[in-house]
């Protein structure tokens, strides 16, 4: 997939190219995350501003740290970075493994979230 | 034990939690509309690329070889407050994707299904769906320009609705009957916890 020279490459990768590698192979092949289930709303921050001096990362995994210098859930971030949420989560595990992520898992877990929740969210809702 | 390195990195301010609504109906009812009308951010998409074996027992029994379903989602954000952030996802459409809207339906606090009078019928998936699953819902119709005025009674009966199920009408475009339809579905979500969890207190 190399472009042939400098400017076709100017032309195509872009931040609206969407990729240029297939999400299999941005995983190593992997499917499952080594660690960690990330669900759609489960919230992650970087815990660091840059993580360019980690060896073994790719520039996906790059990505995923820079976005998440502003607080972004695992929908978010396969939206902004236009990979598969599958994907993500793989490339997750390995940020989380390093610990260069923090992530909340979403309110009540898999369960039905608490009544503080919905009164909070009545109040927000009527506040818009 | 195991509360994995998820939590706090030494000091760091803890992250809020998420919380979820599903907005469900036919395609091209406006669930994305709606999204778009309430959320912070312009509605994003996300995609989950399903495999074979991703697809479980579906109904891809008859298909050749290897299989990749790509399935979207469009999605918005409100946020609370510092401790809760609120996601409103549009589920996809397609009947066969049952069991994406079953990760969706988890933990989801509740749903909304969108109607548009002149196709009742197809909401009648997504209304079985959340009956069977006891996911509270609300059904908003929505009233575009040119659809016929049915009264929500009328919707009810067509609908063959519980009359316990809050209705309501809308207009998907504006943010103040979305925001009217989503308190209405929080208050409806509350009741029906309280009912279900109240007992404890007498």
């Amino acid at each position: 997939m190399a472009a042939e020279d400098g400017s076709a490459e100017d032309r195509w990768v872009d931040d609206h190219a969407g990729p240029v590698v297939r999400p299999y192979a941005m995983t190593g092949g992997r499917a499952r995350p080594v660690t960690g289930t990330f669900d759609l709303i489960s919230l992650v921050m970087a815990t660091r501003s840059d993580a360019g001096g980690e060896s073994g990362l790719g520039p996906e995994h790059l990505a995923i740290v820079a976005l998440c210098q502003r607080m972004q859930s695992v929908a978010e971030i396969a939206a902004h970075l236009d990979l598969p949420v599958g994907t993500v989560r793989v490339l997750l595990g390995d940020l989380m493994a390093r610990d260069l992520v923090r992530v909340r898992p979403p309110g009540g877990g898999a369960g039905v979230p608490d009544e503080s929740v919905f009164e909070a969210v009545i109040n927000g809702l009527r506040a818009l | 034990m195991d509360y994995g390195h998820s939590e706090r990195a030494a000091g760091a301010p803890s992250l809020p939690t998420a919380v979820k609504i599903l907005i469900a109906g036919g395609f091209g009812v406006g669930k994305t509309t709606l999204v778009g009308a309430v959320s912070e951010t312009k509605p994003l998409r996300t995609e989950e690329v399903l495999t074979e074996t991703g697809v479980g027992i579906d109904d891809l029994s008859g298909v050749e070889g290897k299989t990749t379903t790509t399935v979207a989602m469009d999605f918005g954000r409100i946020t609370i407050s510092d401790d809760l952030v609120l996601y409103l996802f549009g589920t996809p459409g397609q009947d066969r994707f049952w069991f994406v809207w079953d990760e969706l339906a988890l933990g989801a606090i509740g749903a909304v299904v969108l109607a548009d009078t002149r196709r009742l019928a197809d909401c009648f998936p997504s209304i079985d769906y959340f009956e069977e699953r006891g996911t509270p819902f609300v059904v908003a119709v929505n009233c575009f320009d040119g659809a016929r005025q049915y009264r929500l009674d009328e919707v009810q009966t067509a609908l063959n609705l519980d009359p316990g199920v809050p209705m309501v009408l809308c207009d998907a475009r504006r943010r103040e009957s979305v925001r009217d339809v989503l308190v209405t579905l929080l208050e409806h979500a509350m009741k029906t916890w309280e009912a279900r969890h109240g007992g404890i207190e007498g």
